[in-house]
């Protein structure tokens, strides 16, 4: 189906189902019950969820695939908000445009600064990478001031010419749309005690992020995909049977650059501002995690992650202490106080304390991330001995045709 | 020429900083090839504990004084500094006076203690494996001991200041034949750049005259060769990976009068010393060395408003221009060894 195989297609349906029953899937609390904050259904969470699910999706390429470990992509997803923003703010307010724009702006920086970075390897193609970056974002914070917003960043105004627009009416607002259909409008289904949100702008980059993902699997499998492996494998290996390597490694940066366009521009599109952190070093560093703790190399590890570290920043950081107390309510004042004191510390603020342990544990016990781990715990409940190499599908594809 | 000399004199100063950071992290890759993101940690975890430090000699007593009153009637309460009552009100207040530099006999214990924790609890086990993997692993333990610094410390800058005796600034230019006034510079910058000097001294003598340094750097040529020698060189590599913690907890505890000390600082200088070792050339003491100091300079020289404004904005990002300039002509760095991470 869709020119994938039957395991392949599998797992596309499974994300589209994940994607298209979010809403319902992410709340499964009632609104008034005291576990309602773990719902994550809300707009907001949703879309940033799929973004950054295809920025993960993207870096994977080319750290998961091709082995080289970038530490500057969010300059890239910078860019492409910025190029998003312009789009918005001199075209259209349509969001279709915009990302369009992203990811072609945002593929040319890419092409520029990977032409450049991967004249080097290892830790100095990191580093590179990391300079060019930070470069970027000294470059949209202080020099580019008239083009970036400088510290303030950048939003559309009601003054802005948008020249395909009609002229906005008496208190009307910018708002980013869909050929008029605006991204913040959704549609609330109440059901008993639970509230459901169907937004506009979720589903829009939710059906973006399938069209990444099923790219991203058409990739993977195909010959091209079969160079980057083998490039991460080997390369002094690949150069002797006479392939150069560069042109694809290239490639796989640029189109890495492209998805991290993606996911600026539809940032831009769902919450409609800039501000030049998003591309700070540490943004490139989250997007490492995500893809890490969800399993490099893997198709489905890297959108699982960033779901995981996205839920963490905005769920584990709004509980509280008073929150704490609530739950151990039950217990005696001495052990409640003990719990309290124990547990405080890892969530709330300290979120990055849960992150920065787990990401620790991921990298020295589960090199494959948690869909190892997942994988791990199935083989032991069902006391099989490890998969039989043959049939991993991941190290050992089927044969391909020939490539020349 | 005033200009030039106190842009030179100022980065000096930056880079006195960036060499000591990027000598530990130098240490650290050329003798265990262990790329460390932890080390603007170690700098960090330095610098906190001149906080620790300052705060235990401050600790106090509160004690009623009957003879003054407060406004409202009540006797005041007054804080006696634990040292003080033990050492007499002046010795006391002189040695809260000199925390900061006193705190260097607080960090050394404690540095050794986390390099060798670090070492023997973490990188050993990453000799073996890629350097993204020991990238990845020691950018996780990074963010760990910031959000520890962060917990226990908040997150707000806290001053830390320098003895009083080098509270006011040097006239620089009188010693030079200058006018009175024209070079003036902050003392304790001076005291960091001596500090520095001093400190990078003793790592190059300790390196080059001792019996230790002579296999350490044996070991950083060939380490099969000399562990067949019958050299538990594991051991000294350890003991070099304490050393290079110590280093960068020095450059800590003597840094935080210059800049409060914060949870991130540590992060903020991290991308700066990873470039300022890559432009040196990895596993090379006196390229980093040079390179801290030379990229220091070119620092100062960039955000000097004459420059800025022919070039506006070049200070932010001279250092990473710099940076991707050398290693595309000199892909070793200014002073690299051959087969140092080329794969």
């Amino acid at each position: 189906m869709l020119g994938l195989q039957k395991k392949d297609f599998a797992l596309l349906m499974f994300v589209a189902a994940l994607t298209a029953f979010a809403p319902f899937l992410l709340n499964p609390f009632p609104v008034d019950s005291a576990l309602a904050q773990f719902n994550a259904g809300y707009p907001d969470l949703m879309q940033r969820f799929v973004i950054f699910g295809i920025f993960a999706v993207g870096f994977n390429i080319l750290f998961g695939l091709t082995g080289y470990l970038s530490f500057g992509h969010a300059a890239f997803l910078g860019v492409g908000s910025y190029a998003a923003i312009w789009s918005m703010k001199l075209m259209t307010m349509n969001v279709i445009p915009a990302i369009i724009l992203a990811v072609i702006v945002a593929g040319l920086f890419s092409l520029f600064v990977g032409w450049i970075s991967l004249r080097r390897s290892g830790i100095y193609f990191s580093i590179l990478t990391l300079a060019f970056a930070q470069m970027s974002f000294a470059l949209a914070y202080s020099v580019l001031t008239p083009i970036t917003g400088g510290e303030t960043g950048l939003q559309p105004k009601v003054a802005d010419p948008r020249i395909f627009d009609a002229a906005l009416g008496d208190g009307e607002l910018p708002a980013a749309n869909l050929f008029g259909l605006t991204m913040k409008s959704s549609y609330e289904l109440n059901i008993g005690g639970w509230l459901f949100t169907f937004n506009a702008g979720y589903y829009v980059a939710a059906i973006v992020m399938l069209l990444a993902f099923y790219m991203a699997i058409r990739i993977f499998r195909s010959p091209f995909g079969m160079m980057l492996r083998a490039i991460k494998t080997n390369q002094t290996r690949m150069n002797y049977t006479g392939l150069n390597p560069k042109p694809y490694t290239l490639a796989a940066f640029v189109i890495s650059g492209m998805y991290a366009g993606l996911a600026g521009g539809l940032m831009v599109a769902m919450d409609t501002q800039v501000g030049p952190e998003r591309m700070f070093w540490t943004a490139s560093g989250e997007v490492v995690l995500m893809t890490i703790l969800g399993g490099a190399g893997t198709l489905i590890g890297p959108v699982l992650g960033a779901g995981m570290i996205k839920y963490m920043e905005n769920i584990i950081s709004k509980i509280n202490e008073g929150v704490l107390y609530e739950w151990f309510a039950f217990l005696p004042e001495s052990l409640q106080d003990l719990l309290v004191t124990i547990i405080y510390p890892f969530i709330g603020k300290g979120w990055h304390l849960t992150l920065g342990i787990v990401f620790m544990l991921v990298v020295i016990f589960l090199p494959g991330g948690l869909l190892e781990g997942g994988e791990r715990i199935r083989n032991m409940l069902s006391r099989k001995k490890k998969a039989d190499p043959g049939k991993d599908p991941e190290h050992h594809p089927k044969p391909s045709p020939h490539v020349a | 020429m005033e200009a030039i000399l106190l842009q030179i004199l100022n980065g000096l100063d930056k880079g006195s900083a960036y060499a000591l950071i990027a000598l530990g992290l130098t240490l650290i890759f050329g003798t265990l090839g262990v790329v460390n993101f932890a080390h603007g940690a170690l700098f960090m975890i330095g610098a906190f504990c001149a906080v620790i430090f300052s705060r235990i000699l401050s600790l106090s007593t509160v004690t009623e004084d009957p003879t003054r009153k407060d406004f409202l009637g009540n006797p005041l309460k007054i804080e006696t500094p634990y040292v003080e009552s033990w050492f007499g009100p002046e010795l006391g207040s002189v040695l809260i006076n000199w925390s900061v530099p006193l705190s260097i006999i607080l960090a050394i214990p404690v540095m050794i203690l986390v390099g060798l924790a670090m070492e023997r609890g973490l990188i050993k086990y990453f000799y073996k494996r890629p350097h993204a993997d020991q990238i990845l692993v020691t950018f996780g333990l990074a963010i760990v001991l910031q959000e520890i610094i962060k917990y226990f410390f908040g997150a707000n800058p806290i001053p830390t200041p320098a003895p009083d005796v080098f509270a006011g600034s040097f006239d620089f230019g009188a010693l030079i034949g200058l006018e009175a006034g024209q070079i003036i510079y902050p003392y304790w910058r001076l005291v960091y750049f001596a500090f520095a000097a001093a400190i990078i001294a003793a790592v190059f003598s300790f390196l080059q005259f001792t019996t230790f340094g002579m296999v350490v750097r044996a070991g950083m040529a060939d380490r099969e060769t000399v562990g067949l020698l019958g050299i538990n060189i594991d051991k000294r590599f350890t003991i070099m990976f304490a050393i290079a913690a110590v280093v960068a907890g020095l450059a800590g505890v003597m840094y935080t009068p210059i800049n409060s000390p914060n949870y991130h600082m540590g992060m903020d200088f991290l991308v700066l010393s990873f470039v300022v070792v890559v432009v040196g050339g990895m596993g090379s003491l006196p390229g980093a060395v040079l390179a801290g100091f030379l990229l220091g300079i070119l620092e100062s020289f960039a955000s000097m408003a004459q420059v800025l404004s022919v070039v506006p904005g070049i200070n932010q990002i001279i250092i990473y221009l710099v940076a991707i300039v050398i290693l595309l002509t000199r892909p070793r760095g200014l002073m690299g060894r051959k087969g140092v991470m080329e794969e």
